[in-house]
């Protein structure tokens, strides 16, 4: 790029630096290394206790070897049960979202059904899914009931939102036109809103439902069912061959789930 | 869209006669198959899962009786117990995003297949990063606890681990976006691989890089504060021990904290995400 002598700064060529310094960020730098240093002091991470924990490290890591491969019923029993608590919580979620989304949607609906329709969204949304599985196995009970429940809620406050968001950002003439033709609420949205966000809902709901998968085997940490509950077990009674087994498994059945759904994504984005 | 036939028809009855379809066979197919898979996993699941249904019959009143035990919230504890450990969670937070961002960064790189041109890199790169991904936090919580012992140590190792996957996957991500001209631009010039990082590659992906660590910072907010149930630090084990007491009104409390604490955070990086991007 030429730039004619006139248009430069006071200094000329010479006096120009190509990448001049941005003390305003190096200052928020400053600073942030400041907190850093504090913030670890405060967590008393001091050398010797990393170094500890290396040691220990090792002595963990050799005992994850070789992974347990006897107690294969209890493995499946809870793998299986994980995998019914994301594909009904999936489900539930989507068939909860839905509606509350277009509830929720501001382009569609009048302020006084928007509102309370978000804030329910932003109350799934505001605890994470451990806090609510809690709750749920106070409501009812150790089991997979409770996962079920604390999943659905997650996925209600997450799918919601996307689900809110993409069809505030749909076009609006097509719903004009189908509205034009004195078209019923339910063919409005069958015609002139699910077209268009149709593909988006569908990556929500893949990305959703990996999401439940990953936490499906968490909730069991707290009583709510799943794999969890076997691994927290086993790693309270130290078996570490066997926490070995359950996290290759959770890893290898995760792993199938994001190949999936990165194939259902390309077979509806079309 | 169905491949139209040679010669094409002119008539109007040849037009009127024309069939028209959105989708080819094999994609028709598709969509069945995925429909299919997803009611045969759905009626799979409703009929084997271990679900008691009795119990659903005294949930309301189970809830109304620790609804009732919650209140009044007791708010003269939060000066005195969780103050502290809500601000060791958002310590633990910040530092395992800064942790995950250091060892993200690499992994990225590799990951990305513009930048690293070696299949057996990018797919050792993208197996680190599933991995990660796919321990939930808490699991690696339980890892960590194991080895470095109870403690805000453990907890921030385990957002800095299972923060990796995310950050390192939309990093790549971010990366094979970016446009190739600048980056040719330097290598004609005789760039060494650092230049080309630092001034090609890093000014394209600077905004996608800080959204996303704004954005993981927020979660990692969230999960911080439910590491102390399996002991890892923060206001999660305030929680913990408060519930194991039964002592609701102050269960009530903790959570209002943690609830003020995530709503300020996503105040927070909506406002830098303004401002800085």
């Amino acid at each position: 790029m030429s730039t004619s002598p006139a248009a430069m700064p006071a200094g000329g060529a010479q006096g120009r630096v190509a990448f001049p310094a941005n003390w305003t960020a190096r200052l928020a730098w400053i600073a942030f290394g400041l907190y850093v240093i504090y913030a670890a002091s405060h967590l008393e991470f001091t050398p010797e206790r990393v170094a500890a924990g290396f040691e220990h490290g090792v002595k963990f890591i050799s005992r994850l070897f070789p992974p347990d491969l006897t107690r294969f019923d209890l493995l499946t029993k809870g793998m299986i049960e994980s995998l019914q608590i994301a594909v009904i919580a999936s489900v539930l979620g989507v068939l909860i979202s839905l509606p509350v989304s277009l509830m929720a949607a501001r382009n569609l609906m009048p302020a006084w059904l928007s509102w309370p329709a978000r804030l329910v969204m932003v109350l799934c949304r505001s605890f994470h899914p451990t806090i609510v599985a809690i709750f749920a196995v106070k409501a009812v009970g150790f089991g997979a009931l409770a996962g079920i429940i604390a999943l659905t809620v997650a996925s209600v406050g997450f799918l919601g939102k996307l689900f809110t968001e993409a069809i505030e950002e749909i076009s609006l003439k097509q719903v004009e036109a189908v509205r034009a033709t004195g078209a019923p609420f339910m063919s409005l949205v069958n015609f002139a809103v699910a077209p268009q966000v149709f593909a988006r809902f569908v990556g929500f709901i893949a990305y959703e439902c990996d999401a439940n998968l990953r936490n499906s085997t968490m909730v069991g940490i707290v009583g709510a069912g799943g794999i969890g509950g076997t691994l927290f077990a086993a790693f309270q009674r130290f078996d570490y061959d066997f926490v070995c087994t359950i996290v290759l498994t959770i890893i290898a059945l995760i792993m199938i789930g994001e190949i999936l759904t990165v194939r259902i994504k390309k077979i509806f984005s079309v | 869209m169905s491949p139209v036939t040679a010669p094409t028809p002119t008539g109007p009855e040849q037009v009127a006669a024309r069939v028209w379809e959105r989708f080819t066979p094999a994609q028709r197919m598709g969509r069945f198959a995925v429909y299919l898979g997803i009611v045969i996993a759905i009626i799979a699941s409703l009929r084997s899962v271990e679900v008691i249904p009795e119990f659903l019959y005294d949930a309301p009143q189970q809830m109304g009786d620790m609804l009732s035990r919650m209140w009044p919230v007791a708010l003269d504890y939060y000066p005195k117990g969780i103050h502290e450990a809500l601000v060791d969670s958002i310590h633990i937070a910040t530092l395992g995003t800064l942790l995950a961002v250091i060892m993200a960064v690499p992994i990225g790189f590799l990951a990305a297949r513009n930048v690293t041109q070696s299949p057996v890199l990018n797919l050792f790169a993208k197996f680190i990063l599933v991995a990660s991904r796919s321990v939930n936090t808490l699991i690696w919580a339980l890892f960590f606890v194991a080895v470095f012992g109870p403690g805000a140590l453990a907890g921030t190792l385990a957002i800095a681990f299972h923060s990796i996957g995310f950050t390192g996957k939309l990093l790549g991500e971010a990366l094979e976006e970016a446009n190739r001209g600048s980056i040719e631009a330097l290598e004609a010039a005789g760039a060494p691989l650092a230049s080309q990082i630092l001034k090609g590659y890093w000014p394209q992906v600077k905004p996608s890089f800080w959204s996303i660590v704004l954005f993981r910072w927020d979660i990692n907010v969230r999960e911080s504060a439910v590491l102390g149930l399996v002991g890892a630090g923060g206001v999660g084990m305030v929680l913990d021990s408060a519930m194991n007491l039964f002592q609701w009104d102050r269960v009530a409390m903790v959570l209002l904290a943690i609830f003020a604490v995530v709503i300020v955070a996503e105040f927070c990086t909506t406002q830098i995400r303004k401002r800085i991007i």
